[in-house]
């Protein structure tokens, strides 16, 4: 039990270097989008199902189609 | 082991801060202001964590059996919700912000106000 | 603050934040230990007194009410914002005929077969907050991303004509306003504002829990709105509105 919240746990720091290494807007919107899912499986197991639910609703569909939507707008990486 | 949890929070924190210090791209920047936000839900849960604890759902299990703390939950999903909203209003600040100077490179952003 | 001031400033703090980051999470209990004392008042709460099984959804509706009014006034007053700031500026136009993409019919089939399933989905998770894993907010955001799979399966005018904007925000403005009047009804019954003053049922029942499936209920409509709202807000900008002589950007 405790390896698997080891793994999440590395999963999700290194998913975060990856969004923050990422530069380029469009990309970033897909990498923050595995973020969000990455987060859900470690809340999935340290047992909180209700706040894995809502990180997989907001999280992974409404703020990544929010920055696609931004940046169809501003013109992407400038 | 006992504070790996808290670590990898403060790692997030930092690298969402080193994001938003080097970036240059305003909608990158708010990006990396959500990894800097999920590091207070990482924080929150994992201290609410009990070993060998169960979800504190009632549906199927006897009253009475160990869970974690709800009360941290509760707050982690306040937290997601208002972190949302907050990075709606942010980019709807850079649609602006590019309608009216053309750019979203902050650095020369500033170099408008000059 | 020049950039180059940030990256130093940045370098400079971010080592001593590090210690003290370090330390302090060393003075935390650790990982896993037992000691939750009000998490063990709010499950005993949550169960014995009233009756609810699902005990995140009893904090947030019920024993911390007041907090997830100021956040559903939070989700409010962002959509307020967001719809002020990417208001249509006057050198904006409507375009005559938004460029519409092929869509595949078999993605069209997808989206008009996945709408109903969803809508289902989002009122049965809102409807059962108290008991499993859900709750307003979880099941509202369901139901708003359900509603866009008719922008995935048809054409963006489509979904506008079918619900405009004023009906989105007056339903949440009443869904708001229920949430308030549901906590000056607690007033107004004796007990505090926000206070569970209707019947509790048995654990595990649907109707269970008092006031936590009203508000429930309520929150679920507010937060679908809100997110509806929110998207197309966005959506318009992106897909509808052009400047009077702007190029399409390749």
């Amino acid at each position: 039990m405790m390896l698997v919240i080891v793994l999440a746990l590395g999963l999700v720091a290194l998913t975060g270097a990856v969004v923050v290494l990422t530069r380029d807007p469009a990309q970033q919107a897909v990498t923050l989008s595995v973020f969000g899912l990455t987060l859900t499986i470690l809340f999935v197991t340290v047992q909180a199902p209700d706040v894995a639910l809502s990180q997989l609703a907001i999280g992974t569909a409404v703020v990544p189609l929010m920055i696609m939507l931004t940046i169809r707008k501003v013109g992407g990486r400038r | 082991m006992s504070v790996l949890p808290y670590l990898v929070a403060g790692w997030l924190f930092l690298l969402g801060c080193y994001g938003m210090v080097t970036s240059r791209n305003l909608v990158h920047t708010v990006a990396c202001l959500t990894v800097t936000q999920s590091a207070t839900y990482v924080l929150l849960l994992t201290v609410g964590f009990r070993a060998g604890a169960s979800a504190p759902v009632f549906g199927d299990v006897p009253v009475g059996t160990r869970v974690v703390d709800p009360v941290v939950q509760a707050l982690t999903l306040t937290d997601i919700v208002v972190s949302a909203t907050v990075t709606a209003v942010l980019l709807a600040l850079t649609i602006q912000i590019h309608k009216r100077h053309g750019t979203v490179n902050p650095d020369e952003l500033r170099a408008l106000r000059n | 603050m020049s950039r180059r001031a940030r990256v130093v400033l940045f370098a400079l703090v971010a080592p001593v934040f590090s210690v003290l980051f370090v330390l302090a999470a060393r003075g935390l209990p650790s990982f896993g230990s037992d000691f939750h004392p009000y998490g063990d008042r709010a499950v005993t709460v949550a169960t014995v007194q009233r009756a609810s099984a699902n005990v995140v959804s009893s904090v947030n509706f019920d024993q911390r009410a007041v907090d997830t009014l100021g956040e559903e006034f939070i989700l409010f007053g962002s959509v307020i914002g967001t719809v002020v700031l990417l208001r249509p500026s006057p050198e904006e136009r409507e375009i005559g005929h938004p460029e519409e993409g092929r869509v595949l019919p078999t993605t069209r089939l997808a989206g008009y077969l996945l709408l109903p399933v969803s809508v289902l989905v989002g009122c049965y998770v809102i409807a059962h907050g108290q008991l499993s894993p859900g709750g307003g907010f979880q099941g509202g955001v369901v139901l708003a991303t359900g509603w866009h799979l008719l922008y995935v399966a048809g054409r963006y005018a489509a979904l506008r004509r079918a619900v405009p904007q004023t009906v989105l925000e007056v339903i949440e403005s009443l869904a708001v306003a229920a949430f308030v009047a549901l906590g000056v009804a607690g007033l107004g019954l004796g007990g505090g504002f926000l206070a569970n003053m209707l019947p509790t049922g048995s654990l595990g029942a649907l109707l269970s829990g008092g006031t936590v499936p009203v508000i429930n209920a309520a929150i679920g409509v507010a937060v679908a709105a809100a997110v509806v709202l929110l998207l197309a807000a966005f959506l318009e900008q992106t897909i509808i509105l052009r400047r009077a002589d702007h190029q399409d950007p390749p």
